[in-house]
């Protein structure tokens, strides 16, 4: 195959990822690396190098309207990316650490569990636990836009919400992935922060987050250029569609889909990585 | 206490951080696809190869070697640069915080602001 034709093929697929990404809400970056290992045979390392760099683009743009919109919440991110840079830098150091096939495990555990948490039901049990001094004395409590006009909530577990989010950032940097799903745990489950800022929040996040890492990917030479540029141009611009085509929640169907495409694309990674064959 | 029209809020630097955010993806876009053009036009014969990873060239890992590569129009270190300010576009953001933050006197923030930024560059900085 010539660079041409590569460098195209690569671009529409990253055009499609972002564009379902978007409209599903699970971010395009999760199916780049599996989908850059599988069907293109692309290394392991080079493929989250690339991927890293779309969750950046991605997570940026879509950060620049949702701000504008409200639902983020600044001081929560703020507080939150501190857990997530440490746990980024830790996760990028770890990449040379772990071999290949133990990678490619592990992201098939987080594909299963992304999938998983796209599929459960959003509507979380109301509150009774009180909420945390913590979070009162660092005024993460905020208001929202909700339909019925601005609402304010107040958050729980502080403490819990920060341990799982060093997580996340660790994930994020050992797989080059955005880990939106753990975030949106951390602070939807844990802290029980609305489900709207919680996204809103955590794609906020997810760019800080991942440029944690981006340092250490480039000076072990993870990121090749030629590689990262359609992947980056295509899930942005896919992203950039789902955002315009379809504001708001996405269809049953289409989630069906991309699940099931989740699904996939994990059990591959898995298999991959138990035989050894990456 | 406050003057009106001098009153630094959380919706104003909402709307900064948003300005910031779609300048650096835009310009990084355009920067990294310059660079693909010119990638393309040049080694679009090529046959390409990525399954064993054997690490960019040491010209391509660091931010001084870029610039002197876009300065002689070498395609992959234009490419890289756009990456560099890609990466570099939520690091400004943080920068930014530090600063939104501390007009509106909340030290706490300022702090933590800081510990994030220190992470960051600490990520980037040269080893």
């Amino acid at each position: 195959m010539s660079l041409l034709l590569f460098t195209l093929l690569i671009w529409v697929c990253s055009l499609a990822a972002g564009l379902l990404g978007s409209l599903t809400g699970l971010g395009g970056g999760l199916v780049i690396v599996p989908l850059l290992l599988i069907v293109f045979k692309v290394d392991i390392h080079y493929a989250a190098g690339a991927s890293l760099i779309s969750v950046i683009a991605t997570s940026s743009g879509a950060a620049a309207a949702y701000v504008k919109e409200g639902f983020t919440n600044i001081r929560i991110g703020m507080f939150l990316e501190v857990a997530t840079t440490l746990g980024a830098l830790f996760g990028a150091y770890l990449v040379a650490k772990i071999s290949p096939s133990a990678i490619a495990i592990i992201f098939g555990l987080v594909l299963l569990y992304s999938a998983y948490m796209s599929v459960r039901s959003r509507t979380s049990a109301p509150s009774s636990l009180p909420p945390d001094p913590l979070a009162t004395r660092l005024r993460m409590n905020g208001v929202y836009p909700a339909i019925a006009g601005p609402t304010s909530y107040s958050i729980c577990r502080v403490p819990l919400g920060f341990l799982i989010c060093y997580f996340a950032g660790l994930i994020s940097g050992l797989l080059g992935i955005g880990s939106g799903a753990l975030k949106v745990l951390a602070m939807d489950q844990a802290m029980e922060i609305p489900f709207k800022v919680s996204t809103a929040t955590s794609n906020f996040m997810i760019g800080v987050t991942a440029a944690a890492s981006a340092g250490i990917y480039f000076q072990r030479g993870y990121i090749d250029p030629g590689l990262a540029m359609p992947v980056m141009l295509g899930v942005l611009f896919g992203s950039f569609m789902g955002a315009r085509i379809m504001p708001g929640t996405p269809s049953r169907k289409l989630r069906i889909i991309f699940d099931g495409a989740i699904l996939i694309l994990a059990l591959e990674m898995l298999f991959k990585g138990f035989t050894g064959k990456l | 206490m406050e003057q009106g029209q001098n009153r630094w809020t959380d919706e104003r630097m909402d709307n900064i951080i948003s300005l910031l955010l779609r300048t650096g993806v835009i310009l990084s876009a355009a920067i990294v696809l310059i660079g693909g053009i010119m990638y393309l036009v040049q080694y679009h014969h090529l046959v390409p190869d990525y399954r064993v990873f054997r690490g960019e060239p040491t010209t391509l890992r660091h931010f001084g070697t870029i610039l002197r590569g876009v300065g002689t129009f070498h395609s992959r270190s234009w490419m890289q640069l756009g990456l560099f300010v890609l990466v570099a576009t939520p690091v400004a953001r943080v920068a930014f915080s530090i600063f939104g933050f501390y007009k509106e006197r909340d030290r706490t923030y300022v702090l933590l602001t800081l510990v994030v930024l220190s992470v960051l560059l600490f990520g980037l900085m040269e080893r």
